[in-house]
């Protein structure tokens, strides 16, 4: 029991993708077999995130290295200094992430279970399921870059293949094809700026690298090309284009947990800010550049999204609005931290509206793609001027969505407002115009939900949808965790913030802390 | 300015790459930009690590210390992997897209849009 406890952190990684490739070879014993199995290791997988999770809030960064029995021999004595082995440095931002990632992990695969019931190709969808979540825990848990570009590679093979996995006369493969291509892409850019930081500082542990960091004009460079591949991944306004193609092309569950791939590149480009380059890059220009992307996605995204008929591509294009908020409230915070004549506490305020609003985002935008893919399931289309009346059969789903899109528009009592205002105080003592910005996107998002609501659920019973049903239990379950966390995280937010929040947000903010829980205070 | 010479390839190659993806209208040749992108940063990789006149990295019997830094050798390893994983991945997407579609043209194959 001991021997499994200390070694959590490397569980993370190897459950899933254990249960990955066992997965064909079991699915010869028949379906009900490989459902209680991928059940077995979606539990496994999200109960090790949240242990971890747990551990690391109470105790401080955990440091794992593979290979070796004791911490004490992380770094070799012949080696300079220098880290040699693969390491996991998990500290209470990514343990924040960890925990996203292990709720949204879980209900995702207790809703394919039921959504993939009549469908072909089981096999492959769990299989690739599984190494996506891998390689999205791979991503949060990892302190070695290179180790990093492995599990972005991972999460990004995977998600194009899931993105085009149901071929729909052609058109998810155009989308698959999108994603891979820019994902790959992207890697290729990210490779190139590990190569010029090995070339100068002999390591690849983000903890050396941030100790020895010069800031030469090479560093700016691998700093330009790390920013261009994760703002891409991450789905900010220049580079959005793929995100409203795959979104809307994957299967639901899949777009629930694309979502969280997201925010794991997000959460990459605040750790390669805020450590990697910690006080060393100029907050104020970066956290302007953050700021930019982040109104211009705000913007773009919503104004995107209203004229869109296709459900889930509606919602894809808020999800790239949403992004927009996490990015302003952490550019916000990145260039106010810095700043003489504001103070501390208005930074590390606009720093935990940020993070919280990605934790909250995960929650009611996975509940929203889940209702938008139980509607898909029951009626067999996406089209808003072919939907009309569901509400009369679909009450729980109706519920469900009411809760998912008030969220969104940051109504109180419900998640997305407690993010929202923490947002919008920090930014208006920072700059009112910004602030202002922000409010109009949300009340423009309300008014396009309100659109999407109203034909979708309201309206007399269309005789095509009369003996629609309500979705399966195990859907309705999934959702139902959501939606509960959801109006949970809304009626409690201080709590929220002070468990898991605002440790992160110190965490990101404490680069010192970071480098010296690797190289041990050194 | 002959070291300097493999980052000079590096760059070129990748340059050509760029275009190919940016330029071309084909998507089997825009795959094929990606796949020189991926060489010259296999080759950049490379490329850092080597060291003139040293050999290889094996201790024993060792004729001299100067040798080739084996990291990076590892992860070009690596990536070369993962770069054939992506390179099949993006052919078969392609191989459907025509299956469907009978182009490659990317200016016909655009049903996602607005």
């Amino acid at each position: 029991m001991d021997i499994l406890l200390s070694n959590l952190p490397g569980l993370l990684i190897a459950i899933p993708l254990l249960g990955a490739f066992i997965t064909p070879i079991l699915s010869r014993a028949g379906d009900s077999i490989r459902t209680t199995w991928i059940l077995i290791i979606t539990t496994l997988t999200s109960l090790c995130g949240l242990l971890v999770a747990s551990r690391v809030l109470e105790s401080g960064p955990l440091v794992y290295a593979f290979g070796v029995d004791a911490l004490s021999h992380v770094i070799p004595p012949d080696s300079g200094g220098i880290p040699i082995r693969i390491i996991f440095t998990i500290d209470p931002a990514s343990a924040f992430m960890l925990i996203i990632a292990s709720i949204v992990g879980f209900c995702i695969t207790l809703y394919s279970i039921s959504s993939m019931e009549k469908l072909s190709g089981k096999d492959g969808f769990y299989t690739l399921l599984l190494l996506l979540i891998a390689g999205v825990y791979g991503m949060i848990a990892t302190g070695d870059l290179f180790n990093f570009f492995v599990f972005l590679e991972i999460s990004s093979l995977a998600g194009a293949a899931l993105v085009a996995y149901r071929i729909d006369k052609g058109v998810a493969a155009e989308a698959g094809l999108k994603y891979a291509a820019l994902s790959t892409l992207g890697g290729m850019l990210f490779l190139v700026g590990i190569g010029l930081l090995y070339a100068q500082y002999n390591s690849l542990n983000m903890a050396v690298i941030a100790d020895r960091m010069q800031l030469t004009s090479l560093d700016i460079i691998a700093f330009v090309l790390f920013f261009t591949a994760l703002a891409m991944k991450c789905g900010a306004v220049p580079m959005h284009f793929w995100t409203p193609d795959s979104y809307a092309m994957a299967p639901s569950a899949i777009t629930a947990f694309l979502v969280v791939s997201s925010q794991a590149s997000l959460y990459a480009l605040f750790r390669v800010c805020f450590t990697l380059y910690g006080g060393q890059i100029n907050p104020l220009t970066v956290g302007w550049i953050i700021i930019i992307l982040g109104v211009l996605s705000m913007f773009v995204g919503v104004t995107m999204a209203i004229p869109q008929k296709d459900v889930k591509r509606l919602m894809a294009y808020h999800a790239v609005s949403q992004t927009g908020y996490m990015l302003l409230g952490v550019g916000v915070g990145l260039a106010a931290l810095s700043s003489t004549c504001l103070s501390q506490s208005v930074g590390m305020m606009a720093l935990k509206g940020g993070l919280f609003h990605i934790m909250n985002h995960a929650l009611y935008k996975g509940l929203l793609f889940l209702t938008a893919g139980v509607i898909m399931y029951r009626c067999g289309t996406r089209n808003l001027n072919q939907l009309g009346g569901l509400g009369h059969s679909m009450k729980w789903t109706m519920v469900f969505f009411m809760i998912g899109s008030l969220a969104i528009a940051g109504i109180p009592p419900f998640n997305g407002f407690a993010s929202k205002l923490l947002i919008y105080e920090s930014t208006f003592l920072f700059n009112p115009i910004l602030a202002v910005i922000a409010m109009v996107v949300s009340i423009l998002t309300l008014a396009s939900f309100v659109k999407v609501f109203h034909s979708m659920f309201m309206g007399p019973v269309l005789p095509e949808y009369q003996d629609v049903k309500e979705a399966p239990m195990p859907m309705l379950i999934a959702m139902g965790i959501l939606a509960c966390l959801v109006v949970l995280f809304g009626l409690f937010p201080q709590q929220v913030v002070d468990m898991l929040v605002a440790p992160a947000a110190s965490a990101l903010v404490d680069y010192h802390g970071y480098i010296s829980a690797v190289l041990g205070g050194a | 300015m002959i070291d300097n010479l493999p980052f000079l390839v590096v760059a070129g190659t990748i340059m050509i790459g760029l275009y190919a993806i940016l330029m071309k209208k084909d998507l089997i040749k825009m795959i094929m930009g990606i796949s020189l992108v991926e060489s010259g940063v296999n080759l950049f990789l490379i490329a850092l690590g080597y060291r003139w006149d040293s050999i290889a990295p094996i201790f024993t019997g060792a004729p001299s210390l100067a040798m080739v830094m084996p990291t990076v050798q590892a992860l070009t390893l690596t990536s070369i992997v993962i770069g054939v994983a992506t390179l099949a991945l993006l052919l078969s997407l392609v191989m459907v897209i025509y299956r469907y579609y009978h182009t490659t043209d990317v200016r016909k194959v655009t049903k996602l849009q607005g």
